[in-house]
Order: structure tokens, then C-alpha cells, then sequence
């Protein structure tokens, strides 16, 4: 969308103003969410940050177990805190490109099996040590043992050696080629800490760590001697553990809190009316997943498993459940905004009639039970009631059990045939696909298994001529779309807000809180 | 008007026409609500109008027909739960009252066991022992609440097998059974009837907590207490639709401690005039 | 009367160790393991086989729990599976707050139902009764997070009266401390209020029927002064059972209030130590609540006990 593309930069140089923007927005059929979260964006573009003040960030996802090492982070408030703390090699930008962090540039050799990383030079840690390869060798190597518990363990997997190659140079070789080494050093567990350390917090972050208490707050006070001018605006950092999504609303209301992510999109609507506070809302790469097992009756049979794609109304369950804040799924996960997303697949539509004609046709006529939990995401269960609804249309009867969310991912998922389930973005589609559908991903958790998809994923990692890539993704997408049992009834909007004299925040599709970076991109308005 | 030999009060009155209309409302719920259970009819927490006079839900069904199928759900439930923990809580409180002090000790012992346990844990020792059923719901609910009707028809009974007219039987050689039914029961009533209007809201509420965790009521089906969890965000934008079911509950709360009260008011009467 | 309370105590700290045993026992058999949960969805089978291995499961039960037990009276409550942290340092300030709540709340609490009781019973099927009933008893059927809901709406956002979160530290003086969590208390005190008012009033009314009552009629003395000084010390015991029960409450029960205040209490942190299955902490606050429990028990038992002159000798 050229035109698009040039309000924007119309916007940002100041030569229309905010209401042109949004009418002008309007008329090119842009939605009025996007164009808000364009011009909150937009409106800092000539202003010059402004330094100092507290900032307090309400955050979800905080347990009091969590712990500062980043290989234990798997939910919001311990990612946003680790990011003020540590650096990695690389960044995904807003726009889901590969930027340099540590790494100041990197070199792919032929075949994309071997990786050279030169590093930033003059960067300190915290505790005043200066950052060399051996830290990185060290801080990657961290989750690659043999007794890791890293959640990156799986994305290291690859990787046959990685050594200092000089000082200021680390070298990554890898079993196969893979074209996406660069976003992978991104990924937000591989923060750089010094060699021989536990990761109790020092990093070469923005912030330095003042104290912790796991599930109740963080403080964090301004790193004197930061290496990047371009970032870390506010004196000192509140993170606030405030798992409540009303809570959090409230609290940034109430002006206790400056910035929270993770907004009910039932409550946007009221935020938006609030002259103090700034919805940031992106289109993302998360979405949300019924997977059926390819392995158990009556998924092992395609014409079921399609009477099913055609027996779910995806419309009426994105304006239910996410309040239209979302995008609906077409049963592949790769993202409208992704470089790789092929767009001329068919949509799966709500259609009782083929869905009647597949369940004749699979010969199957009894009832299937889904299991659901809001432990799996939030409104599944509600999502589970429309889909028993329109599955009743379609004359498929679909019983839902709710079980607790405690244990969920222990007992239900992986193991019941027919669950929900739901998965963050990532950056590249060879991740998100290699992750969950490649037939001995241990997550592959619809057990959708395919020889034939498997090679050419693996063949199209290595693949470096981007038209040749693009056809391969769009054959993957495509073979995922008709076969597999996993439903993706919809893609969810990552919806952050904040106070309105906080600026400089611009969402990213892949991740919350602009990247998980949003502490050292934000200053205060006084 | 009278009932049971008593002159009714206008509270009681009020009272009884509450549960009345309650029942009645819920048991020819199929032919009142003007929708069924789990129809989808309109937009979510769309506002009360002609068709919908309550408003609809969070996934948009009607919010009428729900609260009456909902009330076969809680009511019948609750009722059940409570009567249920009732028995159970008050023949072994006055067990071990009236017996001796090796069964008083064990069964206070057991009690505060199982009340000292955190209910998180135990509920989830249930859950991964027993699995999810309505029996099971029904029976986790009322064992966890006979505690406390144990413990305070325990304390109750104490007072009163010390009295003089207790001994009085005791030493006629009257029997255990006669001795509870006759002496302690009528004495010990009003706190034990009192506890009784109020554990049976409590129960409501409690059944949602517990379909929070994954133990209860399946859904599409409605009951009042997770209807208004599932509404309860609405009230952030001046919505109705969580207070509608919490109206119910309170509603038949206040018919049930109305009638609660008058028992009381008759029981003291009658026991004052005859003495 | 001392040997008495002297047994109360002894079976008070059997019940303890037997509730310890059981409260071992049950984290053990809940399904799933700390590896799995802390991991998540993101759990490999390989990444669980170096947790569980890491955590050292492979001891025989018993051994566990006498080292445990153990342990404990040391004051040594081993560290967190979860963070590797030493769990005292948690459980202490954490245990601070959640007392700190609930004698604020029970300090407002208890003298008001019970006076709103008293009066009611004074003013049987008066107008004042009449509308403390109904107000406490609507406050009682709506649940307690939506309690806090409506108070954070109309006293937070609205009038801006009181802070929407009670994230209280160390360093706040006491003022402010009792200032943040004024809504959480009155949350909590919402909630216990129409179960110890009705239970004081029906005792009341329940004694009133005595003979030794209708003599205090006959002798002309006012109802006020007959139910204060007659009808409530003989209606003290299922009186102080029912505090007892409430109060307790407000120790064990306020996971829902401290999730919706954001109160660093020790509720959140039992409800995040069993959803990462982190089984020391589960067992640590689980019998600290056991503790709180028996306690209070105890207490009410020992004061029933004190209430009533003919149960000072034992039957």
C-alpha cells in the first residue's frame, strides 16, 4: 500500500496534521486502531525525548517464583525486566527486521552453516567488567549444556560449535545452514551476561538492578555508563507484578502505573474514551489454536478433520471473544505481516453444508469431546461454546469439558485428542513452523506428520534466493492450511496502553511491550 | 395468615413469596425463557431492550433465559450441598457432645484436619484423585462445609448437655438418640438455622469459585455464581450484566434469612411462653 | 481448668503433625512435577529429565519428610525449587503483610458485627434490623473480587479517595501502609461482616427464650440491658466460634483479594508455588495456614471453654 506508506511519512515530516491523518486513514479502509497506534507512534517523531523521572510498568505474567536468569523466562513480567538487564546479540525491530545489539555486524558464509558475529567494542557490564566473545560463547553455551532447563535450548539445537574467534569475534557453526542465525541470537532468553556468572542481573542493560522481590516488584535505577545514546530515557524503573487484568487497567486509570500490557479487548473501547491514557494496538503474530491429534480417531481421517475447519465460525468468534481486536486464522501460522505469508490460500469459511459433505464422506457419526481450559488462553472456553454452537449447524455434536487450568500443559495438552492451545509470534516462519509442525517437533501438537513437508522445510532454511524461499514457505503454508489438525480460528491483536505523557512507545507485531523493550525505548512528558 | 400454627410476619411473608416466585420461575424455566441455554442471540453485553428485558451476556445470549435455567443449576445444587452438610455437620457435632470425650476428641481432631488443610490444595487432591463430576462437586462442597456446621453445633451442644434438664434426662436413663433429638436439637436451633440462610448463599458462590478451577458445572450450562465471574469485567464500563445474576443470589439470599428470621422469632416465642 | 487447656494444647500440636504428614503426602501425589510446570508449554522432554534431576526426587518419601520436619522446627525451610531462593525470605515478609491485613481488617470487622448484632437483637424486626440484614446480606452474595471491583471503581477511579493498588514495601511507614490497603480491608471486611452479625444476633435471640432471661423480664429490667449483661455471655460460645472461623479466613482465604489489590500477601504466594508444583513452598505455607488454623481453633476452644462456667470442669 504505497499510499499508506506515504501519509506515514507525511505524518512523521509534520506536513498533515492528526485529524487529516485519520480521515485520510479512514478513506484507504486503514482500521482506526492501526492508524491510532501510526500516530501515537508518529506524534514523538519530531520531538526530542526527554530525560529523567520514574516509571512504573504494570505487568502481567509475574510469579513469585521467577527468577533473573534468562533461561527461565517464560512470561511477561520476568521478559520485560530481564530486557532492561541484559543485552543479545542481536534485535528485531518494530517493522520484524534483524537490527545489531552487541553484535555490531555479522556475516553468513556460503550455505549459511557458518555465522560470524563481530562485537561492539568499549561495552561494559554492570559490575564494570568489559564484554568480550568468551562472555558470549559463555552466556550462549549457558543453554546449550547438556543439563539446560533453557526454553532456548530447542533453537540452539542446530549449532555444532560456537567459539571466540578473536577477541571481539564469535563464530557459530551450525549442522545445517540455517539463513535466520541472526534472529535466533535475538531470541530475548539469550541475554549476554559475564563469563562465570549465575545471571543474577548483570548485564550490559540500561538499567541496573537495585532489588527484587520475585512476584512483587522490581527496582531498577539508570545504567551511568550504557553503551547506546539512542535508548534509556527515565532515571528509574518501578516494574509492578499486577497479574489482574482489571487490576492493571485500574491501576493505569488511577495513574499508579504507566504502562501495562496485555489489555481485555473488552476494555479498550472504555480506554480509548480516556483523554489520559494511549491504547497501543498492533495486528500480531500470536494466535490462538484448537489442535486435533492426526493420531487418534476420528482426526486420522482428513474429510473429519476438514468437516471440522468448515464447522467453526472464526467471524463470530474474533468479534465474541476478541471484540474484532484480531484478525481471523485461516488453520496456518504464519502472519499477514510476515514477509513469507503467502495470501493467495483460500480462507476456510463457516459452511455447514461442506462441513456436512467432509463428515458424510469420513463416515464418522458420534460425538467428539474438546477439552478446554482458560489456563490454555484467555476466552477459550468461551471460544469452545461458539465452536460447539456452529458445530451443532454443521450437525457435529462437540461436547466441551473444561478441566482446571492448573496442570493444563501437564495433562491435557499433548495428550487429549482434541484441546486448545495457543502460540506466541516469532520472527521468522522457519521457527514458528519448525517449532510446531515438523513431524518430530516435540510440540508438534496436532501429531500431524509429513516427510515430505519436513524436507523441504529443512531445505528451505538454507535456501538464500528470496523468490526460491518464498514459493517454498507458500508450498509449506499451503500443505499445513488443507491437512493438518490444527485449527487457527484467529490471530490476536497485542494490545499494550499507557499514560499519555508516556512517549516514544511503538508496538511490534511479534512480541508485547514494544519487543519487551518498550523501559529503554519510553520517556515522560513532564 | 398462619403457617405451622404461627401467625406469619410481613417480612416472612416476603420472604416465602421470594423463594416461591424463585421456584416457580426455575421450574417451568423451559416454557418462561424465551431462548434456550447456549442461543446465541445479539451482540455481546448488548443493553436490556423489549426482546432481551435483561440484556445479554458476555458471548451474547440472553441473560433472562440463562438466570432461569442457571437457578435449576444453583438452586438445586446449593439446596442439595447444604441440607447435605447440614445432616452430616450436626450428627457428628452432637455426637460428640453428647458421648464421651474419646469420640468428641477424635472427631474434632479429624475435623480441624481436614479444615486445616488449605481448600486450594484439598480442592485439587480431590480434583486429581476424583475427577470433575457433579457428584463429586456435591460431595467435596458438602464435606469441606459439615466442618464448620460441625464445629459450630459442637460448640452449640456443649452449652447446653451441661444444663440442668440435660443431666435431668441423662439420669432418667433416657437414650443418646432421644436425648439430641429432644433436649439438644429444639435448644440448639436458632444459631444452627441462622447458619443455615447463610451457608446456602455462601454455597452458591462457592460452586462458582470452584468451576473456576475446572470442577463443576460444564459449560454451556449456567449457574448464577460463574455467571457473574464471566460478566464481571462489564462493570468497568457502567455494564449491568454482572449484577443481574448477583441481583438473584441476593434476592433469594434475603427471601431465605427473611423466613430464617422468622423461625427464629417463633422458636424464642415459643420456648418464652412456656417457660 | 489449667490441665484442661494444657490437653487442649497437646492435641492441638498432634493435630499439627498429623496435618503435616497429610499436607506432605498431598503435594506429592498431585499430578505433574516442578519440571514439567516450570517449564510450561515450553517443556521439552529433555529440559524436564535436567530439572527433576537437578531437584533431587529420587529420595525415598519418608526420608524427605523427616528431613523436612526436621528442617522446619530448625527454621530452616530449604529454598525454592522454582528460583533456588531461601524460602524464609519470602515466606517472612510476605507472612508480615498477610497478618497485617487481616488484623486490620479483623480490627474493624469483628467490633462492628458484633455490635450491628447486639443492636439488631436489641432492635429484633425494627426498622434498623431490618436494613442491616439486607444490606449484609446483599454484600455477602456478591463475590469478594467483585466486591473489590466495585470499590476500586467507585473509590479509586472515581473520587481518587484511596490507591487502586496495595503493592505495600518495608520501607512505607506504618500510615501509609494502612492507608494503601484501605480498600482491600473493607473488601475483607465486607465479606466477613453479615456471617458474624446474623450468627450474633440469632445466639442472642436463641438464649432469650431461657427461663433465667424471662426472669430478667419479670424484674422490669430494659431489653438492652438484659441482652447485654444476661443473653450475650451466655450466647458468647457460638459467638467466638464463628470469629474464630472468620478470622482464620482472613488468614488463609484472601488469595482472590490480594490477586485484585496486587497485595504481596502469603496466599499469591502458595497459589504461584502450586501452579509451578514448587512442592517446599506449597508445603511451608501449607502449614503455616494449618498453623494459623489450629491456632485460632485452639483459641476459640480454650475461650468457649472460659465462657461457660459449668464446662470449666470436664465432664
Amino acid at each position: 500500500m504505497a499510499e499508506w506508506d506515504y501519509l506515514k511519512t507525511a505524518l512523521a515530516a509534520g506536513r498533515i496534521g492528526r485529524r487529516e491523518f485519520m480521515s485520510r486513514a479512514a478513506a484507504l479502509g486503514v482500521s482506526a486502531a492501526l492508524a491510532d497506534s501510526v500516530l501515537a507512534g508518529a506524534a514523538f517523531a519530531a520531538e526530542t525525548p526527554k530525560k529523567g523521572g520514574h516509571l512504573i510498568l504494570g505487568l502481567n505474567g509475574a510469579a513469585s517464583g521467577d527468577s533473573l536468569d534468562p533461561a527461565t523466562y517464560t512470561a511477561t513480567f520476568a521478559q520485560v525486566l530481564g530486557q532492561q538487564l541484559y543485552n543479545t546479540l542481536t534485535e528485531v525491530d518494530e517493522k520484524v527486521k534483524v537490527q545489531p545489539a552487541l553484535a555490531e555486524s555479522w556475516e553468513g558464509k556460503p550455505g549459511a552453516k557458518e555465522w560470524i558475529f563481530k562485537l561492539r567494542k568499549g561495552v561494559t557490564f554492570h559490575n564494570g567488567k568489559t564484554l568480550t566473545a568468551a562472555d558470549v560463547v559463555y552466556s550462549l553455551n549457558h543453554h546449550r549444556a547438556k543439563d539446560s532447563k533453557s526454553a532456548a535450548k530447542a533453537l540452539l539445537a542446530s549449532i555444532s560449535e560456537i567459539k571466540a574467534s578473536a577477541p571481539d569475534e564469535v563464530t557459530i557453526t551450525l549442522e545445517s545452514g540455517n539463513a535466520d542465525m541472526p534472529y535466533i541470537v535475538a531470541d530475548y532468553h539469550l541475554g549476554i551476561g559475564p563469563e562465570g556468572t549465575k545471571f543474577d542481573g548483570v548485564g550490559t542493560g540500561c538499567y541496573i538492578l537495585e532489588s527484587f522481590e520475585p512476584g512483587v516488584r522490581a527496582r531498577t535505577k539508570i545504567n551511568p555508563n550504557k553503551w547506546r545514546s539512542d535508548r534509556g530515557f527515565v532515571e528509574s524503573v518501578e516494574t509492578l507484578a499486577i497479574n489482574d487484568t482489571t487490576a492493571r487497567v485500574n491501576a493505569l486509570i488511577s495513574g499508579s502505573a504507566h504502562l501495562i500490557n496485555r489489555v481485555d479487548p473488552k476494555t479498550v473501547g472504555l480506554l480509548k474514551n480516556n483523554k489520559k491514557v494511549v491504547v497501543h494496538e498492533i495486528a500480531g503474530a500470536a494466535h490462538y489454536t484448537f489442535p486435533m491429534r492426526c493420531d487418534m480417531a476420528p482426526f486420522d481421517n482428513k474429510d473429519f478433520r476438514l468437516a471440522m475447519k468448515y464447522a467453526i465460525d472464526r467471524e463470530a468468534i474474533v468479534k465474541t471473544v476478541l471484540l474484532g481486536h484480531g484478525k481471523v486464522g485461516n488453520d496456518q501460522p504464519i502472519a499477514t505481516f510476515d514477509p513469507y505469508y503467502a495470501a493467495d490460500i483460500p480462507q476456510y469459511k463457516f459452511d455447514p453444508d461442506k462441513a456436512k459433505f467432509h463428515l458424510k464422506k469420513s463416515g464418522f457419526s458420534g460425538q467428539v469431546v474438546l477439552t478446554v481450559s482458560d489456563g490454555a488462553f484467555t476466552g477459550a472456553v468461551d471460544a469452545a461454546q461458539l465452536f460447539q454452537a456452529s458445530a451443532g449447524k454443521a450437525g457435529i455434536t462437540l461436547l466441551i469439558d473444561r478441566v482446571p487450568a492448573d496442570g493444563y500443559w501437564d495433562n491435557v495438552w499433548l495428550k487429549k485428542p482434541f484441546c486448545a492451545s495457543y502460540w506466541d509470534g516469532r520472527p521468522t516462519a522457519d521457527q514458528m513452523l519448525t517449532v510446531v509442525y515438523k513431524s518430530d517437533a516435540p510440540w508438534n501438537e496436532s501429531f500431524w506428520k509429513r516427510p515430505d513437508f519436513d524436507k523441504l522445510l529443512i531445505e528451505a532454511r538454507a535456501e538464500l534466493d528470496p523468490a526460491k524461499r518464498k514459493q517454498m514457505y507458500h508450498d509449506l503454508e499451503l500443505m499445513i492450511h488443507d491437512d493438518s489438525g490444527n485449527i487457527i480460528p484467529m490471530f490476536n491483536n497485542t494490545i499494550d496502553a499507557g499514560a499519555s505523557k508516556v512517549k516514544g512507545f511503538v508496538p511490534t507485531p511479534t512480541l508485547q511491550m514494544s519487543g519487551y523493550r518498550a523501559t529503554e525505548k519510553v520517556w515522560l512528558e513532564a | 395468615m398462619r403457617l405451622l400454627g404461627h401467625r406469619l410476619s410481613g417480612g416472612a411473608a416476603v420472604g416465602f413469596a421470594i423463594i416461591l416466585a424463585n421456584i416457580v420461575a426455575i421450574s417451568f424455566a423451559r416454557w418462561i425463557a424465551p431462548y434456550g441455554e447456549a442461543d446465541l442471540v445479539g451482540d455481546v453485553w448488548a443493553p436490556p431492550s423489549g426482546a432481551d428485558w435483561l440484556g445479554l451476556d458476555n458471548l451474547g445470549r440472553d441473560m433472562f433465559s440463562r438466570l432461569l435455567f442457571g437457578g435449576q443449576t444453583s438452586v438445586s445444587l446449593a439446596l442439595l450441598i447444604t441440607a447435605l452438610s447440614f445432616s452430616l455437620g450436626i450428627v457428628m457435632g452432637f455426637t460428640a457432645a453428647t458421648t464421651n470425650r474419646w469420640i468428641d476428641a477424635a472427631l474434632s481432631r479429624l475435623v480441624d484436619i481436614i479444615m486445616a488443610i488449605p481448600q486450594l490444595i484439598l480442592a485439587l487432591m480431590v480434583l486429581s484423585v476424583l475427577g470433575t463430576s457433579i457428584p463429586v462437586l456435591i460431595g467435596t462442597i458438602a464435606i469441606l462445609d459439615s466442618t464448620r456446621v460441625f464445629r459450630l453445633s459442637r460448640a452449640v451442644a456443649m452449652n447446653i448437655t451441661v444444663m440442668e434438664y440435660v443431666e435431668a434426662a441423662r439420669l432418667r436413663g433416657e437414650k443418646l438418640w432421644w436425648i439430641m433429638r429432644r433436649e439438644v436439637l429444639p435448644n440448639a436451633l436458632p444459631p444452627l438455622i441462622a447458619e443455615f440462610g447463610l451457608r446456602f448463599c455462601f454455597t452458591l458462590l462457592f460452586i462458582a469459585s470452584l468451576s473456576f478451577l475446572g470442577l463443576g458445572v460444564q459449560p454451556p450450562e449456567a449457574d448464577w455464581g460463574s455467571m457473574v465471574r464471566d460478566n464481571a469485567t462489564a462493570i468497568n464500563f457502567g455494564g449491568i450484566a454482572p449484577l443481574v445474576p448477583a441481583a438473584a443470589i441476593a434476592l433469594l439470599t434475603i427471601g431465605v434469612n427473611l423466613v430464617v428470621d422468622w423461625f427464629l422469632s417463633i422458636h424464642g416465642r415459643a420456648h418464652g411462653e412456656g417457660a | 481448668m489449667l490441665p484442661l487447656v494444657a490437653q487442649r494444647v497437646a492435641l492441638g500440636l498432634l493435630t499439627l503433625l498429623a496435618v503435616s504428614v497429610l499436607v506432605f503426602a498431598g503435594t506429592e501425589i498431585l499430578p505433574g512435577d516442578v519440571a514439567t510446570a516450570i517449564l510450561g508449554q515450553s517443556a521439552t522432554p529433555e529440559a524436564v529429565e535436567a530439572i527433576r534431576r537437578s531437584l533431587g526426587l529420587e529420595e525415598p518419601a519418608a526420608l524427605r519428610y523427616w528431613h523436612w520436619l526436621a528442617g522446619f522446627l530448625h527454621g530452616d525451610l530449604g529454598n525454592s525449587l522454582a528460583n533456588g531462593r531461601p524460602i524464609i525470605e519470602q515466606l517472612d515478609f510476605r507472612l508480615k503483610n498477610t497478618l497485617f491485613l487481616a488484623s486490620a481488617a479483623a480490627s474493624v470487622a469483628v467490633p462492628l458485627s458484633v455490635g450491628l448484632g447486639i443492636l439488631a437483637a436489641i432492635n429484633q424486626n425494627g426498622s434498623f434490623d431490618r436494613i442491616v440484614n439486607i444490606v449484609s446480606l446483599s454484600a455477602i452474595s456478591l463475590p469478594e473480587f467483585f466486591i473489590g471491583y466495585v470499590l476500586i471503581l467507585l473509590l479509586a477511579v472515581k473520587l481518587d479517595w484511596f490507591p487502586s493498588l496495595s503493592a505495600i514495601s518495608p520501607e512505607m511507614s506504618f500510615g501509609e501502609r494502612l492507608y494503601d490497603i484501605a480498600l482491600p480491608a473493607a473488601t475483607l471486611t465486607l465479606v466477613v461482616l453479615a456471617h458474624m452479625m446474623r450468627m450474633t444476633r440469632a445466639a442472642i435471640i436463641g438464649v432469650m427464650s431461657h427461663p433465667f432471661i424471662e426472669m430478667a423480664f419479670l424484674k422490669g429490667l430494659p431489653r438492652w440491658r438484659i441482652i447485654v449483661q444476661h443473653a450475650l455471655p451466655n450466647a458468647l460460645a457460638p459467638i467466638i466460634n464463628v470469629v474464630a472461623i472468620n478470622l482464620a479466613y482472613l488468614v488463609v482465604g484472601v488469595i482472590v483479594v490480594e490477586v485484585v489489590f496486587v497485595y504481596p500477601g502469603i496466599g499469591q504466594l502458595m497459589v504461584d508455588a502450586v501452579s509451578k508444583r514448587d512442592v517446599p513452598v506449597v508445603q511451608a505455607c501449607g502449614l503455616i495456614f494449618a498453623g494459623t488454623y489450629v491456632g485460632l481453633n485452639l483459641l476459640a476452644d480454650i475461650l468457649a471453654i472460659l465462657s461457660n462456667p459449668l464446662l470449666r470442669v470436664p465432664k
